[in-house]
Formats: C-alpha cells, structure tokens, sequence
C-alpha cells in the first residue's frame, strides 16, 4: 500500500454510488497507487463494497449501510459514523471508522482488520469468523455473539449476553461487562493474551490510550459444544 | 420497513422554516417507506376553550370534492356554541371550534360516518395519506407548514392495508401523535386491555396499539417518561417509536434496536431519523453533534 501516486475524487452529491463502486471493482493493477476520495457521502449505502484490491478509499463523512462489506485487500477509512453491518463479511484488508457505527459491525468477517473508534452499537462482530476487531469505546448487546474465530478488542464496556455461544474467537474487555452471554467465561489473561491485545491496539493506533494488561479475556467454555440433554434447555 | 423523521427548532425564528426544513428529511426516507406518509405539526396553541381538528375527506364518495363549507354550516346549526370554521384544502380540513371536541366529534361521526378526525388537538395538526413523501408533501405543502416541532412517517406497510387512515402519525386523545418503523407482536393483547376500559380503535393497525397504550397512560396521570416504562414492560415485538405532545418530542428503541434511528442536535435545531441520509441536507449537520440512540433508553426534548 505504500506509494500513493495517484488521488481520484468522487463527490457523491454529483455522482452515484455505483459510479465509485464501479471504478472500485477494476482489477487491481489498475486501481495500484489509487487513493479515492469520496465526498458528501451523506449516508449513502454501500459505500466501497465488495472491494478486491489494495486500494485507499477516505470516506469523507457519515456512511450508510454496509460500508466497505465484503472487501479483501483494501483499506478504507470512514472519517465519520458508520450505519449498519459496515465490514460485514470482511475477507482481508483494513476498515477504520474515526467515528461510531451501527449495529452488526464486523458481521462474519472472515479475516483482516476493523478498528472503529467510537462505540460499536448492538451485535459487533456477530458470527466472526476469523477476522480481528478493535473498538476504542463500547459494544452493545449481544455483541460476538456465535464468533467461531478471530479477535475483538474492546477498550469500553460490552452490554449484555456478550459472547453468547461463543465458539473459538477470544474477546479483550477492559471496561465493564454487562453480563455474559450463555458459555462465554472469563479466563485469566495470559502473556500471550496481552501480547495478542498490545499487538492489536498497535495496529489500531490505540496504543497509547490503553495498558493491554488491564484487559480481561473471555473464551468459551465449550460447554455447548455437545448436546446436553440433562440441561432442559437451561444454558 | 418504514422510515421517521422528526424535527424540533430551538429558536422562534426558524419556526416559519419548519416544513421547509423537514421535506428534504421526509423525502430523504422514500425508499425505506414509498406507500404512504404523514406528518404531524405542533405550533402555538389555541387559547383553552378552542380545539382544532384536522379532518380527511379522501374515504368519503366527495373525496377531495369535499363540501367544507357546507359542514360547518350544518354543525353550527346543530352546535351554534362550537363558532366552527375550516380551512380546507382538497381531501384536507382543519376544524375550529369553541367548545369541548367530544360533542363535535360525536356529531362528526353520525353525520359523516366516513370522514376520517386525523387529529385533536390546541396545537397539533395532522396530515397524511397513501401516495409516495413527495406526492404527499406536494399535497399538503408541507414546506410551508410552520411550528415549533413535528414528528413524519414513511410508510412500506407490512402488517395491515395500504390506506390513508393506516398511514402514521397515528393520535390518540389530545395533542399526542406517534409514528413506528417496526412490527408489535402483542397489538392484540394490548388491543384487548384497551377496548374493555372504552378505548375505540379506528384500524386494526398494530402502531395504533402503541398510540392508544401511550395516550392512555398519560391520560392516566403518568407523565411521559413513566408512560414510555409502561410501554417497554407492555409493547413486545420491533419498534423505534418517535412520540410528539404538545410541548415535547420523545423517542424509544426497542431493546434489540432492531430498527434505526439517528439524532442530529445543533445550536438550531434536534433532528430525528431513521438514517442520516435524511439529516445529510440539514444546514449545519457537519457540525452537529450527530449520535445514535440505545436501545430501551428514553430521549425526550423539550420544545
């Protein structure tokens, strides 16, 4: 990504959003070195999707739905809030939003980075599947919910059932926690837990806000992981 | 899926731009709610012993060939305290009167069964009807309406039919208007709780549930935060609801969020709705303190 040569307006007040989408989606050598710029977003859905290449987009503004869903490779930057599902099924690559987002952030993503620096609303990084997310303030219920793999880091306080029938991702809280979802637990942060955790504020840009070693980590018990007929139903 | 708007200005001098400043926002919200729209207007009331109703005409066979002017004329013969007078547009009246609205309503209903009393009220006026938020706003002229606050709707229906009379704001009481984005699972029950006590529902729509269970606390002497706990404890299913009174907007998420709302506040202004794409024309946005409400939270402002 080093070596920006080349930065590509787009006002979304003058041009559409399948416009930007359709510039985004040529094949990555020719898209190399390309920054895009994209004013007035004005809350638009589907801003950068289904994006497959080592592009910079700057989202100047708030973004609407489903911002950067689905990318691989590229690395946006939402200066602004973010709405629902922004990253959702992420392959690789990098979203940053400076400012808060929406529900179901980070849903199922299956790899690469999504730092948002506010607060996450309901369901973040619901159904992770391998991709790592780092919240610089609060996530709201049912947040991790199902996450099979991956990492989220969050440097606020989660609200209920966070973790509910987590399955092999690990979350770092450092504030409260409302309560815990059905077989998420907390276990005692390792050195490796605290490298894992310095590593991804690191990459966040959050590193110099918050001391990795007063996360606690949450795992799941694995308790779910085999029928149990004897619960009733009471997990 | 169904998009809100509500607007409230802060200072006396954007009263006369209220509508005008709330259209962008309405039309902002058509794909999420391209069937119907309506609005709600509250601005300076009327002394203590006046009310006003905002009457539709568009489900009676006159239609917006409506005679008005021979309906106030009938009902002060019948009513000579009520000193009615309307002013009318169309499918649409406003409807003064001197005295108490409860006999006028009962004369309303007997002599024109299917005229539609949208609202009632010292302050409120009401519009809506089926038709997409710009052919409604056209309609109406919603960008002269002016006031100190208003709460709007979209509609893409999904539990009951698309007509005018479904279309939201829906009102109970007076001066008390409410809009949904969502689905009550419990409209029933709720509905069941309500008619024994002498509540009348003019549809089977499940948002007019959650006016009349709101109204009917208030009326009940709870005031509007302990109102809005009662409907968390009673409503079940998907709702953001944004609430106007006559001096107050106030907005509820259910405690799943599963349907937006955005707030944008300046200096001028406290502007709702379902996404920021309908904030995004505002002037001053890019400086306003722009957040998302939590879910089972009260917001309530004061006008």
């Amino acid at each position: 990504m080093e070596g920006v040569i080349e930065q590509v307006p787009f006002d979304l007040s003058t041009q559409t959003v399948r416009e930007l989408n359709q510039f985004l989606h040529q094949p990555a050598d020719e898209l190399a070195g390309c920054e895009v710029v994209v004013t007035h977003p004005n809350g638009a859905h589907n801003i950068a999707v289904g994006l497959n290449a080592p592009v910079h987009v700057t989202v100047q503004g708030h973004a609407g739905y489903y911002a950067a869903g689905m990318n691989q490779l590229a690395n946006v930057v939402i200066e602004g809030s973010a709405g629902t599902g922004v990253a959702e099924n992420m392959m690789s690559g990098r979203v940053h939003v400076k400012g808060f987002a929406s529900n179901a952030a980070g849903a199922t993503a299956h790899g690469g980075l999504l730092v948002i620096e506010g607060d996450a609303g309901l369901r973040c990084g619901i159904s992770l599947k391998g991709g790592d997310i780092v919240v610089g303030g609060s996530v709201g219920s049912f947040s991790a919910f199902m996450a099979q793999a991956g990492r989220m880091v969050i440097c606020g306080n989660a609200g209920d059932a966070l973790g509910d029938s987590l399955y092999e991702a690990v979350l770092y809280v450092k504030g409260t926690i409302k309560s815990l979802g059905a077989d998420a637990q907390l276990e005692p942060m390792t050195s490796a837990d605290i490298e894992t955790v310095s590593a991804l504020l690191q990459s966040a840009g959050l590193k110099a806000e918050h001391d990795p070693s007063t996360f606690k980590r949450i795992a799941s018990a694995r308790t779910l992981y085999h029928w149990n007929a004897d619960a009733d139903q009471d997990y | 899926m169904c998009g809100i708007v509500g607007l409230l200005v802060k200072k006396p001098a954007l009263k006369d731009q209220l509508g005008a400043l709330m259209v962008p926002m309405l039309l902002g919200m058509t794909e999420r709610g391209p069937d119907s729209a309506g609005l709600a207007v509250f601005g300076d009331p009327l002394d203590s012993g006046h009310r006003k109703l905002s009457l539709y005409s568009g489900l009676t066979p006159e239609g917006s060939h409506f005679e008005w002017t021979a309906l106030v004329k009938a009902l002060n013969a019948a009513l000579p305290d009520a000193q009615a007078r309307a002013d009318a547009t169309g499918n649409h009246a406003v409807l003064t009167v001197a005295v108490e609205p409860e006999a006028v309503k009962i004369w309303l209903r007997e002599q024109h069964p299917k005229l539609h009393i949208l609202s009632t009220g010292r302050s409120i006026d009401l519009y809506k009807d089926i038709g997409t938020p710009g052919e409604v706003a056209a309609r109406y002229g919603f960008e002269n309406l002016h006031g100190t606050h208003l709460v709007g709707h979209t509609r893409m229906a999904t539990e009951s039919a698309v007509t005018p009379d479904r279309a939201h704001p829906f009102t109970a009481g007076e001066d008390f208007c409410l809009v949904h984005n969502g689905s009550l699972s419990n409209p029933y029950g709720v509905r069941r709780k309500l008619e024994p006590l002498g509540i009348h529902f003019d549809t089977d729509n499940d948002t007019e549930a959650a006016c009349r269970f709101i109204e009917w606390r208030l009326r009940d002497g709870d005031d509007l935060p302990t109102a809005l706990q009662h409907s968390f404890d009673e409503l079940d299913g998907f709702y953001t609801l944004l609430m106007g009174t006559a001096d107050q907007l106030a907005l509820i998420r259910d405690p799943f969020a599963c349907k937006p709302a955005m707030v944008a506040e300046t200096d001028d202004y406290v502007a709702i709705a379902s996404e920021f794409r309908a904030l995004a024309h505002l002037p001053g946005i890019n400086h306003a303190n722009v957040f998302e409400p939590a879910p089972e939270e009260m917001y309530v402002w004061k006008a």
